[in-house]
């Protein structure tokens, strides 16, 4: 009996501290695509995740941050059945998701149904996310696709006497919103867009794909990411491919210049755009490199952090960041730290950024132009940095809002 | 032939208009007007040539599936695994030796090896019991994914190409005339034609041994009557073995050719397990010839549909399936 009850005593103790210490801790889930197409977008972003962990450590106050990670697959459903996981199985407070476009709308509609909970998106790009009907309790510390194609469509047009484009891109919502960027611009500036082919997200076969490209156009936009884009480099090679390429902020990123292969060399003087730009001089961008080399050894990582871990290290800064100005307060509904998020501007590695009224970043954006080393290893490299980027894309709203939503035919080739 | 033609003399009359059709089209340059209609020619051919070497690989994963159900009528739902695992291993190999053909031969024997510890180990203890074996297969299956998963992780792997078979030939196909009168030929990448011939020898090659050898004798014998063939001394689970491992090894090999034109990944394996039963259910199960013929089918179907109807393309394979099971169930080869 006497034996019995000590055990109990120790038992309900254990339970009692374990209580205490939940107590002291925040929780927040992370979702990344660690499977499928995405992979290796998921995996770089946890690494910037973790580089800002390093940099920024895990305390608040007297509180302790804890991190669960679940994994999607660049599907809506994979997003919203992870972050359902988190929340009601993981009891997460905070979320820092997600990566992908499509998963980004489905995350902030399913935010609605959590008012009382944070989500920080942790690098989605699409429009629609934050531009239509968008969700009180959701912040995005990173821009969209339509704003990190800013400045690509001049510089085509004016620079490299671009006249006549054709785009392939994945089919899906954030490389319609990188498309509405450049369409938005390049037509703007009195170039021509003949023809957007959209490929599945997840094709593996694009040799017809690559035959159906048009000749008689002066550079092909390729809007394309992880898996995809390394298949599409190598068929691209092995039809013989030599047009002109121009390309979105995933297609030059260091997730396809990093791939193993020689496939990716056709990408040597590729322009693009994107929110960061490997070779940047900015202390506070090269500061970021090194955190990140260091957390890493050189096999686990990339030579240089892609987008996504930059996204992920931005987004991971501001949600530790306002937590630490409300000193980890989040009762009420987490209203305080609600505001502090709004109202932060963070010193990102890619620039200042600060949010709108839609809670939408406004930062900056560059144009770069693909080079090699000299290694072998391939770097973007600043062409023109372009501060105070907006989600209007410098558009009056009430213009802005004619043009209507990214899809596969908007917006029309003209100037709006 | 011709008593087909006796038969049928309306279905003949259309085949054979409808490979004129097709004839001409391959052949002929292309009048301005209907290149207004249907696009370029070059699309087109290039559309039918992916898809036949599309086919060509499907077939490498098919026909070993076929095979084995036809001889042990064990279904094999395992046989995608075996295709990925061939795939990694051929690619551990290729980056390890740096030899492309080499990497053929290591991912044949290990698959193979697989395939006859599947059958020791697995299939013998159930021999005749359908439902048993599928289910194992499916749980089987599931294993191996999670253990590839843990072994290679999520990342995407390519087998790198060979350097005498990057880049592209010209075929003496004439997709346009230039302004100036000049032909314009039809580029095509040589690693794919390449891969296709590869898979018509060994198709060829399986017809023959199994239509010309005695051991082909006795394994067409096993498919008719296995316990009349057992009965007459021949010592059938032998039989058994070496046509599982052959079966798997093909998979392996073909792991090996997708992972070189395409890219290994998590989920290829259930990707290719679908298409080769869907090429299997439309030839015909346990047919050879009608592995190859619904190979191509689906690969023609898989690329012409992505040029033609992209939205509708993943839709057309499977229209095909439900089509065949609507109108000749046991599929177009089939014997019985």
């Amino acid at each position: 009996m006497s034996k019995c009850s000590v055990g109990l005593l120790a038992l309900s103790s254990l339970f009692l501290s374990t209580a205490a210490f939940a107590q002291e801790k925040i929780k927040v889930g992370v979702t990344a695509t660690l499977e499928g197409t995405y992979t290796v977008l998921g995996e770089d972003g946890m690494r910037g995740h973790q580089t800002a962990l390093n940099v920024l450590g895990k305390k608040v106050g007297d509180k302790e941050l804890e991190f669960i990670v679940a994994s999607t697959d660049a599907t809506p459903d994979s997003a919203v059945r992870a972050v359902r996981k988190l929340i009601e199985q993981d009891k997460v407070q905070i979320l820092l998701s997600p990566l992908s476009g499509d998963e980004g709308i489905a995350v902030k509609n399913f935010a609605k149904t959590h008012p009382e909970l944070t989500f920080i998106n942790a690098a989605s790009g699409a429009q629609e996310t934050t531009y239509v009907d968008p969700a009180p309790n959701f912040f995005r510390y990173n821009m969209d696709g339509a704003q990190w194609q800013v400045g690509l469509g001049k510089y085509a047009f004016e620079e490299k006497k671009y006249r006549k484009i054709a785009t392939v891109g994945e089919d899906y919502s954030f490389i319609y919103t990188q498309v509405f960027g450049l369409v938005l611009e390049f037509c703007g500036a009195g170039g021509q867009v003949t023809n957007r082919q959209w490929v599945p997200l997840g094709t593996k076969d694009f040799a017809s794909v690559i035959a159906a490209l048009p000749d008689d156009v002066d550079a092909i936009y390729l809007g394309l990411g992880g898996a995809d884009a390394v298949n599409f480099l190598n068929q691209y090679q092995q039809a013989g491919g030599k047009a002109h390429l121009m390309g979105g902020s995933i297609m030059i990123d260091q997730t396809i210049l990093s791939s193993k292969g020689n496939a990716k060399n056709a990408l040597v003087g590729t322009i693009a755009a994107s929110g960061q730009a490997d070779t940047w001089e900015d202390p506070g961008w090269q500061k970021f490199v090194k955190a990140y080399q260091d957390a890493f050894p050189p096999n686990k990582r990339f030579p240089s952090p892609s987008l996504l871990a930059t996204n992920y290290y931005g987004s991971t800064m501001a949600l530790i960041l306002a937590l630490r100005a409300v000193n980890g307060d989040l009762s009420n509904n987490q209203a305080k730290y609600k505001e502090a998020l709004a109202k932060i501007e963070i010193d990102a590695p890619n620039g200042k950024i600060k949010l709108d009224a839609n809670r939408q970043a406004i930062g900056t954006n560059f144009v770069t132009e693909v080079v090699d080393d000299g290694k072998g290893a391939l770097f973007s490299k600043v062409v023109k940095v372009i501060p105070n980027v907006n989600q209007t894309l410098g558009y009056d709203p009430a213009v802005f809002s004619k043009i209507g939503l990214p899809s596969r035919t908007v917006p029309e080739c003209k100037k709006y | 032939m011709s008593r087909f033609v006796e038969r049928h003399p309306a279905w003949a009359l259309i085949s054979i208009i409808a490979i004129a059709v097709v004839l001409w089209l391959v052949f002929a340059i292309w009048p301005p007007g209907l290149e207004e209609a249907i696009g370029r020619k070059r699309v087109f051919l290039n559309a039918v040539f992916n898809g036949i070497t599309l086919g060509g690989l499907y077939f490498l994963v098919a026909s070993g599936f076929t095979l084995i159900f036809g001889l042990m009528r064990n279904v094999n739902l395992a046989h995608g695994s075996l295709y990925l695992f061939g795939g990694y291993v051929g690619y551990a190999v290729s980056t390890a030796t740096g030899s492309w053909i080499l990497s053929f031969i290591v991912a044949f024997i290990l698959t193979a090896l697989v395939g006859v510890l599947l059958q020791l180990i697995v299939f013998r203890r159930m021999e005749g019991q359908d439902l048993r074996q599928t289910m194992v297969t499916i749980g089987l299956s599931i294993v191996f994914a999670d253990l590839m998963l843990w072994a290679c992780g999520g990342d995407f792997y390519q087998i790198q190409t060979p350097n005498w078979l990057i880049g592209p030939v010209d075929l003496p196909l004439v997709t346009a005339i230039k302004s100036s009168g000049e032909p314009v030929y039809l580029r095509y990448p040589m690693v794919r034609l390449v891969i296709f011939a590869a898979s018509v020898v060994i198709g060829v090659a399986m017809w023959l041994a199994l239509n010309r050898t005695r051991i082909g004798m006795i394994v067409r014998a096993g498919v008719d009557d296995r316990d009349i063939l057992a009965a007459t001394g021949v010592r059938i689970q032998l039989v058994f073995v070496a046509v599982f491992a052959f079966g798997a090894g093909l998979a392996g090999v073909a792991g090996v050719v997708g992972g070189t034109f395409q890219s290994l990944s998590p989920g290829e394996d259930i990707r290719f397990l679908l298409a080769s039963l869907v090429v299997v259910i439309v030839g015909g199960m346990g047919s050879i010839p009608g592995a190859a013929l619904g190979a191509l089918i689906i690969g023609l179907a898989e690329q012409l549909g992505s040029v033609y109807i992209p939205t509708y393309a993943i839709v057309v394979t499977f229209l095909i399936m439900v089509l065949v099971l609507a109108i000749r169930p046991q599929g177009l080869l089939a014997r019985r």
